[in-house]
């Protein structure tokens, strides 16, 4: 009789049936969306407009348009958000203002995404005149991947051992100095993990850019940021709900390039990542 | 040993330390000879560390702190010196050895890379003579290039003291800087000590009475955040004033 044994067993079986039923789901998503699209990815799939209602050509217009609102979004959240981050863990006083400025900050993580459209919609596409165009979408885009890139930047300062700054600022430096040399360089392989993840999630909301950027239609490639573009996740919506008789693969196919999209994304951050940690040695 | 007419480089008026409501230090009235070793002895929580601390105002980096009274630093208050510049004057070696991840070389070039020191030969130099000073160069100068974490323990803190040279401090502020070492490693820590007496003021705070009796000019015990008595270090350990003072050096403390 060894108790402890069995307990043992019983946990290992309990905590590897958990991890299947995680991995599972996502495998079969994977698997479904494979067989059923990659046949359909040609290299005419991904370069060429749709033709014939949307049911012949490609997807290209959409794939330019989303890459194009993921860079967009990418170059106004990344900044505002590394640096609030900066100033909530590094200078901000820990008082009621600060404490109020967190618990927003979590809250707004969680607000549905078609919150944030409509949001967008009102303040960009209407009071600012920007119209339903790439800066409209990606301001909204951007908004709604903030609060977890400060999050995910807050942790990784955090988590920057007090050492490393008492060492800087004993040796004279200033706190931006310290924070430049001594902190940002080891967080960064967590804040590139919590960004990508956010930039990958706005990647493949539709709320969002549904009021404020995305066409229906537009086989031409925009010009300027106030026009608006095609984008997978609300081509794919539209061809799977608005047009009668598509031929389902496409809406796989399209499911797929989509997915390679953030997948690829994904792969240069963890590339990124890789390099940044070669520099960390403790 | 100690100058007929010493000249005061530090002093604190009526310093009183604070953390949160909690008092760490009371009433320290204390001078600091220019090239004195200065050794600090007391019990845990005697507000040793909190001195040290406060004469480069490292304590701020906790948000409860607070201080009344006045550091004079140079004939200057303290206050009015901006952080950055008192630090790089006033320089502290921490107990436990706290080394960058990086490599042996960009920690001791890392306080004049950021005191504006760019020239890859003058670094070197610098980071050359600020390991010889340390006692360090000959173990390490042909593996510059290796991680610092990975030195033994003593080596780090002789590291750590070449750092802390390398941006030409006048005062060195020593927290326990042997707690975690060997005695050789102590042994090769305090040489180090007295090589530099000549050109820096040295504060060394420690557990280790035998390594006050050993090292400093003048010895100073703290009590409970106040200062029972100061003086020659020889008097301290033979002939001491306060009776609490002759308690805890000869260990019969508690």
């Amino acid at each position: 009789m060894n108790f402890a044994r069995v307990r043992e067993k019983i946990a290992f079986i309990l905590l590897g049936a958990t991890m299947l039923i995680i991995v599972l789901p996502i495998l079969l998503i994977i698997w479904y969306i494979v067989s059923n699209g990659a046949g359909a990815v040609t290299w005419e799939f991904i370069t060429q407009p749709p033709r014939n209602g949307m049911k012949q050509g490609g997807i290209m217009p959409a794939i330019v348009g989303t890459i194009i609102l993921i860079t967009g979004t990418m170059a106004f959240s990344l900044p505002l958000g590394i640096l609030s981050a900066i100033y909530l863990v590094e200078y901000a006083k820990d008082n009621f203002f600060t404490r109020l400025i967190k618990l927003s900050i979590v809250n707004l993580s969680g607000i549905p995404s078609i919150v944030y459209g409509l949001f967008g919609f009102t303040l960009f596409v209407v009071y600012c005149k920007f119209g339903a165009s790439i800066l409209a979408g990606a301001l909204t885009l951007a908004i709604m991947s903030l609060p977890v890139i400060i999050t995910a930047t807050k942790e990784a300062l955090e988590a920057v051992p007090q050492s490393f700054r008492e060492i800087s600022l004993s040796l004279g430096a200033t706190k931006w100095q310290t924070i430049r040399n001594c902190v940002l360089p080891y967080a960064i392989p967590g804040i590139l993990t919590g960004t990508v993840l956010s930039l990958s999630r706005a990647a493949g909301e539709t709320a969002p850019i549904l009021f404020t950027v995305a066409a229906f239609y537009l086989p031409r490639l925009p010009h300027s940021l106030f026009d608006q573009v095609m984008a997978m996740p609300y081509h794919l919506y539209v061809i799977s709900t608005q047009v009668p008789n598509m031929p389902l693969k496409l809406s796989f196919a399209t499911g797929f390039v989509l997915i390679m999209v953030v997948f690829l994304m994904n792969l240069v951050s963890i590339v990124l990542r890789a390099h940044f940690r070669k520099k960390k040695q403790w | 040993m100690v100058n007929v007419n010493p000249q005061v480089i530090i002093q604190t008026i009526n310093l009183n330390c604070f953390y949160g409501r909690m008092q760490a230090l009371t009433n320290l009235n204390i001078e600091v000879y220019k090239n004195e070793i200065l050794g600090i002895i007391g019990p845990a929580n005697s507000g040793k560390t909190t001195f040290l601390r406060a004469l480069n105002r490292l304590n701020y980096l906790n948000p409860t702190y607070s201080q009344k009274g006045a550091v004079i630093f140079d004939n200057q208050n303290a206050d009015d010196i901006p952080d950055d510049m008192l630090r790089k004057r006033i320089g502290i070696i921490f107990a436990l050895p706290q080394t960058l991840p990086t490599s042996i070389f960009q920690n001791v070039a890392y306080g004049p890379k950021v005191h504006g020191i760019k020239k890859k030969s003058e670094l070197q130099g610098i980071v050359e003579s600020a390991l010889k000073k340390a006692y360090l160069w000959d173990e390490v100068k042909d593996r510059l290039d290796m991680p610092a974490p990975r030195l033994s323990g003593g080596q780090q803190q002789r590291l750590c003291i070449a750092r802390t040279l390398a941006v030409e401090p006048e005062v060195i502020l020593y927290d326990e800087p042997c707690s975690g070492l060997d005695p050789i490693s102590t042994a090769k820590v305090e040489d180090a000590m007295g090589e530099l007496k000549s050109d820096y003021t040295q504060i060394l705070v420690t557990n280790n009475t035998k390594q006050a009796a050993r090292v400093s000019d003048r010895t100073a015990f703290f009590l409970m955040g106040e200062m029972v008595e100061i003086g020659l270090t020889n008097t301290i350990f033979t002939t001491p004033q306060d009776k609490r003072t002759d308690d805890y050096v000869t260990g019969r403390f508690g």
